[in-house]
C-alpha cells in the first residue's frame, strides 16, 4: 500500500479537487491533440437522446401495443430497439426480460454497474450504490419493500447480474386502466425504475 | 482479486434510496470524467472496457466504498492514463495544483495462453446443471464470489465474447460463449430468500460439470 490510511484519498473529497483533476486530464489530452473540445461535448451530449431512459420507454410502449413487436423484442432486444432507431454504447448485446404474473425481474452489476445505456440511459446513483448491488442478489424482496414495491410471496423474483456483456431490460406489465392512451401516453407511464425492476410502471390518470 | 467491488451478498449496508428527478451528472466535472473515458476507450484506444473496470477495483478498498461513482470513474481514467504513458502524473497534478491519488498497481499474474483462441462451440445448453469453479485470481474477473463453488442450471446461451480476465491484461484474445445461470438464492445463501432466484452471467471458463 502506497497511502498511509489517514491520508487515503477520496469518497469525501471536496468538489473543487475532482473537479481540478478532471480539468487537468482533459487538458493534458487536449494539449497534446489526442482529443478536442468538440469530441468532448459530442461525447457528452449523447446522453440527451441517444443514451436515455426516454428510448426504453418507447419500446416498452410499443412493446405493449404491438404483439409482434412484443415477440420480437423477446426474442431478440438489440434487433428490436434498432428497428426503432435505437442503439448505441453498452448496447451491443440488449436482452429484455418479461414481468409476468407468476415472475417478476430485477437487474443489478454486483462488480460495477453495467446498464443498457441505450435504453436506460446512464444509472442512477442507487443503482450504483454498495447497499443496491449487495443486497438485491440475497433479499430482493425486502430490499424492493423498503424500495416502496410489495412483490408479492406467491410471485418469483429473478435477479439478473449482469456480469457479462448482456445488458438487459425488463419489461413491466402494462397497468390496469390504460386501454385508450395511445402509443406516446404509455410510455409516459414508463420509468426508469420500471425497466430496471424495482417499480412498476405508472398507474395512468384517472381524470 | 477478491475486492471491495465483489459486492453481491455482503451484509451491512444500509438503505437504496432512490431520489427522485436525480440528474444524469450532478457536476459538469462528472459529464467531464464520462467522456474521457469513453474516448480513451473508444477513438483514443487507450484501454479496454475491461482495464477501465479493473482500474476501479484495484483502488485502495476503504476509499472505493466511500467514493462515489464518478470519482471511481475519475481515479480509474487517471490511473490509466498515467500507466499507459498517455499523460504524466507530474504533469496532471502540476495542472490539478494538488494530488491526484491513482489505484493500486496491477498484481503480478500468471499467464493464461500466449495464443489467440475461440471457443466457438458452447460446451453447455439450456437445462444443463452446472457448478462454477471455486477459484481465485489476483487479477480481474468478471465471476462474482458470491457463485463461486456453488451449482446452477444453464438458461439461456449468450453469443461468444472476449473472455474478460485475458482482455483486462493483455492483448491476447480468447473469445468464449457466456451462459445465464439460474442460482437459486437459498443454494447461495443459507438465509437467501424463498422463491427468489439469481440469473448470473457467466463466461464458459467460469463452470464445469457438477
Amino acid at each position: 500500500m502506497t497511502q498511509q490510511p489517514q491520508q487515503s484519498p477520496g469518497g469525501d473529497q471536496p468538489e473543487a479537487a475532482l473537479q481540478a483533476r478532471a480539468a487537468a486530464l482533459r487538458d493534458a489530452l487536449i494539449e497534446q491533440h489526442l482529443i478536442d473540445q468538440r469530441q468532448l461535448e459530442a461525447t457528452q451530449a449523447l446522453v440527451d437522446k441517444d443514451l436515455s431512459p426516454a428510448n426504453g420507454a418507447r419500446v416498452v410502449a410499443r412493446a405493449w401495443v404491438d404483439a409482434a413487436f412484443k415477440q420480437r423484442l423477446l426474442a431478440d432486444a438489440t434487433q428490436a430497439a434498432r428497428e426503432l432507431g435505437i442503439e448505441g454504447i453498452e448496447g451491443h448485446q440488449m436482452v429484455a426480460v418479461e414481468n409476468t404474473e407468476a415472475t417478476h425481474n430485477v437487474i443489478v452489476c454486483t462488480q460495477c454497474s453495467c446498464t443498457a445505456w441505450p435504453l436506460l440511459g446512464l444509472p442512477p446513483d442507487w443503482y450504483k450504490s454498495p447497499p443496491y448491488r449487495a443486497r438485491v442478489v440475497r433479499e430482493a424482496r425486502v430490499l424492493l419493500a423498503e424500495m416502496g414495491l410489495q412483490v408479492p410471496d406467491a410471485v418469483e423474483i429473478r435477479v439478473w447480474d449482469t456480469s457479462g456483456e448482456t445488458r438487459y431490460l425488463v419489461l413491466p406489465a402494462r397497468p390496469a386502466g390504460a386501454e385508450a392512451l395511445t402509443e406516446q401516453q404509455l410510455a409516459a407511464l414508463v420509468t426508469r425504475e420500471s425497466m430496471i425492476g424495482v417499480a412498476l410502471a405508472k398507474v395512468p390518470p384517472t381524470d | 482479486m477478491d475486492g471491495a467491488h465483489d459486492l453481491g451478498g455482503k451484509t451491512g449496508f444500509g438503505a437504496a434510496v432512490v431520489a427522485p428527478h436525480e440528474p444524469v451528472f450532478h457536476e459538469p466535472w462528472e459529464a467531464t470524467a464520462w467522456a474521457l473515458n469513453i474516448l480513451a476507450i473508444g477513438s483514443l484506444r487507450a484501454y479496454k472496457a475491461d482495464s477501465y473496470r479493473h482500474a476501479v477495483e484495484r483502488m485502495e478498498a476503504a476509499w472505493y466504498l466511500r467514493a462515489r461513482y464518478y470519482e471511481r470513474m475519475l481515479t480509474a481514467v487517471a490511473t490509466l492514463l498515467v500507466e499507459r504513458g498517455l499523460v504524466s502524473r507530474d504533469d496532471i497534478e502540476r495542472r490539478a495544483r494538488g494530488r491526484i491519488p491513482l489505484a493500486e498497481p496491477v498484481a503480478a499474474l500468471p499467464v493464461l495462453q500466449t495464443q489467440d483462441t475461440v471457443a466457438t462451440q458452447a460446451r453447455f445448453a439450456p437445462g444443463d446443471a452446472v457448478r462454477v469453479i471455486a477459484r481465485s485470481t489476483p487479477g480481474h474477473t468478471r465471476c462474482p464470489a458470491y457463485a463461486r463453488g456453488r451449482g446452477g442450471v444453464v438458461r439461456r446461451v449468450y453469443p461468444l465474447a472476449h473472455y474478460p480476465e485475458l482482455r483486462a491484461h493483455s492483448n491476447v484474445k480468447r473469445r468464449e460463449h457466456s451462459y445465464a445461470v439460474e442460482f437459486q438464492a437459498r443454494e447461495l445463501w443459507a438465509d437467501g430468500e424463498p422463491n427468489q432466484s439469481v440469473w448470473v452471467d457467466l463466461f464458459e471458463s467460469y463452470l464445469d460439470r457438477p
